[in-house]
């Protein structure tokens, strides 16, 4: 299918829908606050004085345009396409989840909300709030699975440093959907006065949109600095795929160039044939889970299954409802990498480049190295390198038998 | 005439209100659910909500979660939720049951596949807490169609306007939450139900049940004051909890607890 700025822009529908994914399920109690910021968000989306202070936090607080670098021996070593690095692991606290935490927090001092919520999985969008909470004196609360809270104690302790209080999930498998759970749960119960900054594209509408929104910046810069830069656009964009708000802020702004290919990278966890992985595109079916719908990994009764992944980020059931709908009309191509592939490509980076990536961003790393080489000389592939890997030292050192 | 419609009716003509009691199905064991069904009518309940357990109950507090972790780890699946309520119909054909629960085992089941096997086993209405009627096209008309109770839920934050438009899409009764919060949780207000749903009366001819925050006969009696029937969860699944290990006490527990609750109610008609 080939999409224009007419039929994009008529994406999500009124209702939150892009094609049969996405939509507001939610219970009542929530109801009214969705809609309210829903209108509230359209309405501030085209407010001059909204905008302006979103772009200059964005360039003077987060240190945007990140760069976009072209990793010039990783691409000699690779053979093949060019490989660029779109370096969001350079924004202040680390990763692109901070674009988004500017965007919510603002529209939450908009709304006047003084007490502000978050799930988190590996921590960085835990940290990411918890950065523009302090820096507008908002109450922060982060819900975190127990289990994460072992894996990622550096993030926590940031956390806490900036003074958001971390709540430890212990329901269900102790994980990033866990950790939704609880906060949809604080939400309802503290609806008036508290804002709930979701972390990724997912959850009821219009969560999906302004998330999207707000991450759309990657790919803005991105295809000017290629143009730029590379004399092009890019051939292949490559991002990896948790709730998918890295993957998707990069390729919205690409999704009408039709010579430009998108793949999104999952977790393959230990391999899709073991059940032991995070990637519902890949392997999961459509299902409706917090509120919205969307592919999903679950039982054949409706039950969500758990997930595994390497890195804690990635660890979640669930997918944006928008990247459900692009792997239906086939605009975007989803893919996995293992454990294993990824901590490769997270050395090679490092060893290569000198960068090194988060855990996450090493999935989208790991599968350009295989494609590069597919690809001609003259082509351009971009890799998202949504974060810094240094939240994952303790992890690595851990595989490689170090104590850190 | 639904079932549903017809004990509410004859429950009003007696100027009686309704006690509906939730348990969650395959809590603490599948083998037990009909049994502890049985002993909620014999204890007074006019009509059975029946949870249908979910792994990620996310309008649910702890003890109704820990009551789907304990019906998971046995297995207990929609379908065998359905297979209970066919079971229990065959020795009682007149306490309406309502399949309380979430959307997402219902669409994997497949919308019209759970319709049909709902009606057949007699299930008389669906509750589903995380489908607002603006998603429910697809799905309301096929209960509609085989004449089950579309059940929805109003709020203390329901605007109304939506008010309006959910009880249209309403049948037998509407589920009132009585606060902003999750099952379990002990922040009821009479005074602010009582006022809401005076205002939800005005608006829709449908009867209103309060669910959320009723742990005894006081609150029972407070709320069954101002509405038209009371809903009561975590207290029993909370007591299925504490006396797990012995069906007999199990029972004698539920029946302490749902039995002046009734009386309560009954003590509000004379």
């Amino acid at each position: 299918m080939k999409l224009t700025e007419e039929m994009l822009s008529a994406l999500p529908d009124a209702r939150g829908h892009f094609g049969a994914y996405g939509g507001r399920f939610v219970s009542e109690t929530l109801m009214d606050s969705l809609m309210t910021l829903e209108r509230e968000y359209l309405r501030l989306k085209n407010d001059p004085e909204f905008q302006k202070t979103f772009d200059e936090d964005l360039a003077n607080y987060v240190g945007r345009p990140s760069p976009l670098y072209f990793a010039e021996r990783l691409t000699r070593e690779t053979g093949g396409a060019q490989i660029w690095l779109k370096r969001e692991d350079l924004n202040h606290t680390g990763a692109h989840k901070v674009n988004n935490t500017i965007g919510q927090a603002l529209l939450a001092s908009f709304l006047g909300k003084k007490r502000v919520i978050a799930e988190t999985g590996a921590g960085q969008h835990g940290v990411a709030t918890a950065t523009v909470c302090a820096r507008l004196g908002l109450e922060c609360h982060v819900f975190m699975g127990a289990e994460d809270i072992k894996r990622q104690s550096l993030n926590v302790y940031r956390m806490k440093l900036l003074g958001a209080e971390v709540h430890s999930v212990e329901s269900g498998t102790r994980t990033l959907k866990d950790a939704m759970n609880d906060a949809m749960r604080d939400w309802v119960s503290n609806v008036d006065e508290t804002f709930y900054i979701i972390g990724t594209v997912a959850g009821p509408h219009p969560y999906p949109l302004l998330v999207r929104d707000f991450q759309s910046v990657i790919g803005r810069e991105t295809r000017r600095q290629s143009l730029e830069q590379a004399g092009k656009l890019p051939d292949a964009l490559v991002a990896c795929v948790g709730g998918g708000s890295n993957a998707i802020g990069m390729f919205y702004p690409f999704l009408t160039d039709e010579s430009v290919q998108m793949y999104g990278v999952e977790a393959g966890g230990l391999g899709i044939e073991t059940g032991q992985h995070a990637a519902p595109l890949c392997a999961g079916r459509p299902g409706v889970l917090h509120g919205n719908r969307t592919y999903l990994m679950e039982d054949e009764n409706g039950q969500i299954a758990g997930t595994h992944s390497v890195s804690a980020g990635l660890d979640y059931p669930g997918v944006g409802p928008e990247h459900s709908w692009l792997k239906d009309i086939g605009r975007a191509r989803y893919v996995s990498v293992t454990d294993d592939e990824a901590l490769d490509g997270f050395r090679t980076l490092t060893r290569v480049e000198g960068i090194m990536p988060a855990l996450e961003s090493a999935h989208a790393v790991a599968y350009a190295l295989k494609l590069a080489p597919t690809m001609d000389k003259d082509q351009v592939i971009v890799i998202n390198v949504s974060g810094r890997g240094d939240k994952d030292i303790h992890t690595i050192a851990q595989l490689d038998g170090i104590e850190a | 005439m639904s079932r549903i419609e017809g004990v509410l009716k004859s429950l009003k003509g007696q100027g009686r209100k309704a006690l509906i009691p939730y348990i969650t199905a395959g809590d603490p064991h599948p083998d037990q659910t009909v049994g502890l069904m049985h002993t909620l009518v014999e204890a007074g309940a006019d009509i059975i909500e029946l949870g249908v357990p979910f792994s990620d109950p996310m309008a649910d507090g702890p003890v109704i979660q820990m009551a789907c972790e304990r019906a998971l780890k046995h297995g207990t699946s929609l379908r065998q939720v359905i297979a209970m309520i066919k079971q229990f119909r065959e020795t009682d054909d007149a306490t309406p049951v309502v399949l309380m629960g979430y959307l997402n085992p219902m669409e994997a089941m497949g919308y019209e596949a759970f319709a049909d096997a709902a009606a057949d086993a007699g299930v008389d209405g669906i509750l589903t807490v995380d489908l607002p009627p603006e998603e429910a096209d697809d799905v309301a008309p096929l209960f509609t169609a085989r004449n089950l109770d579309a059940i929805f839920l109003l709020a203390p934050t329901t605007t109304d306007d939506r008010i309006r438009s959910i009880s249209e899409h309403s049948s037998g009764y509407v589920y009132y939450v009585s606060f902003k919060g999750i099952t379990g949780a002990s922040k009821i207000n009479v005074d602010e139900v009582a006022a809401k749903v005076a205002h939800i009366h005005d608006i829709t001819a449908l009867p209103v049940g309060v669910g959320f925050g009723i742990r005894d006969a006081e609150t029972a009696a407070a709320v069954g004051r101002v509405s038209d029937g009371v809903i009561v969860g975590s207290v029993l699944v909370d007591t299925i909890a504490r006396n797990q290990a012995d069906s007999d006490q199990l029972k004698r527990a539920l029946t302490d607890l749902l039995h002046p609750m009734r009386e309560a109610l009954d003590g509000l008609a004379s």
